[in-house]
């Protein structure tokens, strides 16, 4: 048994895959594209909005009271879920959820399923699972067709496929739908899915979903998407499976006024999506006569026992923040290492592997507060962001330049003498690196910080000299 | 009881000390001062509603009540169709004389062979384009109103809320059956970012708006 986050564990550092990154020049365009368009849809619905910042605090205190009563909560939806006929299964981390799961689909003798867009199975590495019990998974999601045909990885939280552009879609859809011909408008690449996945929906008899929501008071789920897949795998097999993270839940029905309003405008800048799909345990003559919700917790506990980064929980997965940030821009989704890229990727990731794995995603941003900005429930990712470089520090993970060089700055800042024979000895060791008054390049490790930018050098005369001539100068 | 249902529970209670007895109080202390009651007068929340609907790409038939049948021939005229299927309780009066509607009861693969799917739907929220579908017993299955390509949804100025909390008070009430909340027909923007009209659900969407 074991937690993990998809392939994060064996990720490269962030700054070697983003250094490898930023030089692929198609990347960068169709990245910098996609969330320049999304970024302005969502400026345009949220400023429309009277009450938005309202919408926002409730979403925040919503989810912030969700996660003090979060065994309440779970509990309800469990009696709520069974009593409407369905059936809860509880998965301490992401090995037990998979084994639970192909279970499931094996006591079916289904050798196929169809998937509804879920970062949650992706988290755990669904498909390898199912694929070694010998059943294949079908994603249904027209950006996780594409990443799955492209056997590829996802970039982004709300679309997947971002990185990818229209002429690099068709040559993956010609290749593996077996097409001959195939046209290069959007139009034509999405008649070609619908084609592929149409007898799927109608002849698959299981389907595995996620869920945006999870209402504790009725037991009823939640579902968003545009495209229909996830109507289809909800309601038309006869088995549907809802992988669910524990911080899914809301307290009630009446909850989901604030979050159908914020999610939509914040992940596709839509003023609603155009599908909702809520359903409660089962329906005699309507779609599955058999559900089974698998509550996943993977290292979501831990999270909640760090009360200042706890509110990471609060995350709907709108990705509103991967478009602000000024870094995901750069360097796109895959630079992070993991299925959560972008500012909340940074927070999540790390923490879901207690620290122990992608220490360097904390430094992935600039602390700007872009993503904060536009959250839909208020997380301060730069404060947890802080919180969680302090922890990596006191791990004892941090690289040893950056341990040494803290050392340092810790004696010299100590007293103005300490101060004073530092700043006497950087002016002779600076002569072989200074030009007119500005570091390009310091040795060694430090190069780490001269590599990305420019450093004044340290002048002749420091103000102290300065203020000690004038005063005795003065005193004359 | 599996060990990991009271090893995740235990998990949370070490982490955050339990729910308490406050729990109630700490709910009902979430401030919501968002806007739940619309003001719009009717005629201007039905403006706003043919705008969003349109903005989605949905197209609108107006009709006055007890004409909802003609307004249902001119929709399907304009679509060049001659039968579609129906939910078992649709009213008579809808299905005008000329066309074909047939009962739903058939297999998903006769469904997905039909021309299209007439229905009723519970609520629209005019802020945001919303129909809701109400899936209870009579009214159409979920099936019904998403394999066929071409769905036409009836609409009475009545069933017309402003806010999506007044939308989702509404459905609360029947919150224990299959709801679906449908804005404008099917689409997608993953390609691209560019929005295209129709991928799984229907890729026509026509509203028939009764006032």
């Amino acid at each position: 048994m074991s937690t993990y986050v998809g392939d994060a564990a064996d990720a490269p550092k962030f700054q070697t895959a983003a250094k490898k990154l930023v030089g692929d020049t198609q990347v960068r365009y169709n990245v910098k594209r996609a969330t320049g368009v999304i970024r302005k849809k969502r400026a345009k619905v949220v400023d429309e909005m009277p009450d938005w910042e309202q919408l926002r605090e409730s979403g925040h205190q919503i989810k912030q009271h969700v996660l003090r009563h979060l065994d309440f909560y779970l509990e309800q939806f469990e009696t709520a879920c069974t009593a409407a006929g369905g059936t809860v299964h509880w998965a301490r981390d992401a090995d037990e959820a998979n084994t639970i799961i192909v279970g499931l689909v094996k006591a079916q003798q289904a050798k196929e399923v169809i998937k509804v867009k879920t970062m949650t199975s992706d988290e755990i590495r669904l498909n390898k699972a199912l694929e070694a019990a010998g059943i294949t998974p079908f994603e249904t999601d027209l950006a996780d067709l594409i990443v799955q045909l492209g056997e590829d990885k996802p970039s982004h939280i709300v679309v997947p496929a971002l990185h990818r552009n229209r002429s690099e879609i068709r040559q993956i859809f010609l290749d593996k739908m077996n097409l001959t011909e195939l046209g290069e408008q959007p139009e034509d690449l999405a008649g070609a899915a619908r084609l592929y996945l149409r007898e799927k929906f109608l002849r698959v008899p299981v389907a595995i979903s996620g869920a945006n929501f999870a209402i504790a008071e009725t037991g009823s789920v939640c579902v968003v998407e545009s495209e229909g897949n996830g109507r289809m795998c909800v309601s038309l097999p006869r088995v549907l499976i809802s992988l669910i993270g524990i911080e899914k839940i809301i307290p009630t029905f009446q909850d989901l006024e604030v979050y159908l309003q914020t999610l939509p405008r914040s992940a596709t800048g839509e003023r609603m999506n155009p599908y909702n799909s809520i359903w409660t345990g089962v329906t005699p003559e309507d779609g599955p006569q058999e559900f089974h919700v698998v509550l996943l917790d993977n290292g979501r506990t831990k999270v909640l026992a760090d009360r200042e980064a706890r509110e990471t929980l609060d995350c709907i997965r709108c990705g509103a923040c991967l478009n602000a940030c000024p870094v995901y821009k750069q360097t796109g989704g895959h630079a992070y290492g993991s299925i959560y890229g972008g500012p909340i990727g940074a927070i999540l990731t790390p923490q879901l592997q207690s620290m122990e794995h992608s220490q360097t995603l904390p430094y992935a941003s600039s602390l700007c507060g872009a993503c904060y900005e536009v959250c839909p429930v208020k997380i301060n990712i730069p404060e947890i962001l802080v919180h969680l470089r302090n922890k990596v520090v006191e791990r004892g993970d941090a690289p040893w330049e950056e341990r040494m060089a803290m050392k340092a700055a810790a004696y010299v800042l100590e007293s103005p003498e300490h101060m004073e024979r530092a700043r006497k000895l950087g002016r002779i060791g600076q002569i072989p690196f200074a030009k007119n008054g500005v570091i390009h390049h310091l040795p060694g490790g430090l190069d780490a910080w001269t590599g990305v930018r420019d450093l004044p050098a340290i002048p002749k005369e420091s103000f102290r000299d300065w203020w000690a001539k004038r005063e005795t100068e003065r005193a004359l | 009881m599996s060990s990991a249902r009271n090893e995740i529970l235990e998990r949370i209670r070490d982490a955050t000390g339990g729910t308490t007895p406050g729990r109630e109080a700490d709910y009902a202390a979430v401030p919501r001062n968002y806007v739940r009651q619309g003001s719009l007068s009717q005629e201007a929340k039905l403006e706003l509603l043919v705008d969003r609907l349109h903005d989605y790409g949905a197209t609108v038939f107006h009709a006055r009540d007890g004409e909802v049948d003609s307004a249902v021939a001119a929709a399907l005229r304009s679509r060049g169709k001659v039968s579609l299927l129906i939910p078992r309780d649709l009213p008579r009066a809808w299905m005008p004389d000329g066309f074909h509607f047939f009962r739903e009861g058939t297999s998903y693969q006769e469904v997905d062979l039909s021309e299209g799917v007439l229905t009723d739907c519970a609520l629209a929220i005019a802020s945001t384009g919303s129909i809701v579908l109400r899936h209870s017993a009579g009214a159409a299955r979920r099936a019904l109103t998403l394999i066929p390509d071409y769905h036409l949804c009836v609409i009475f100025a009545a069933q017309v809320v402003e806010t999506v909390p007044e939308g989702i008070e509404q459905m609360k009430a029947f919150a224990g059956v299959p709801i679906t909340t449908i804005a404008g027909p099917s689409a997608t923007a993953d390609i691209e970012m560019i929005r295209v009209k129709g991928v799984h659900g229907p890729r026509t969407l026509d509203v028939i708006l009764v006032a």
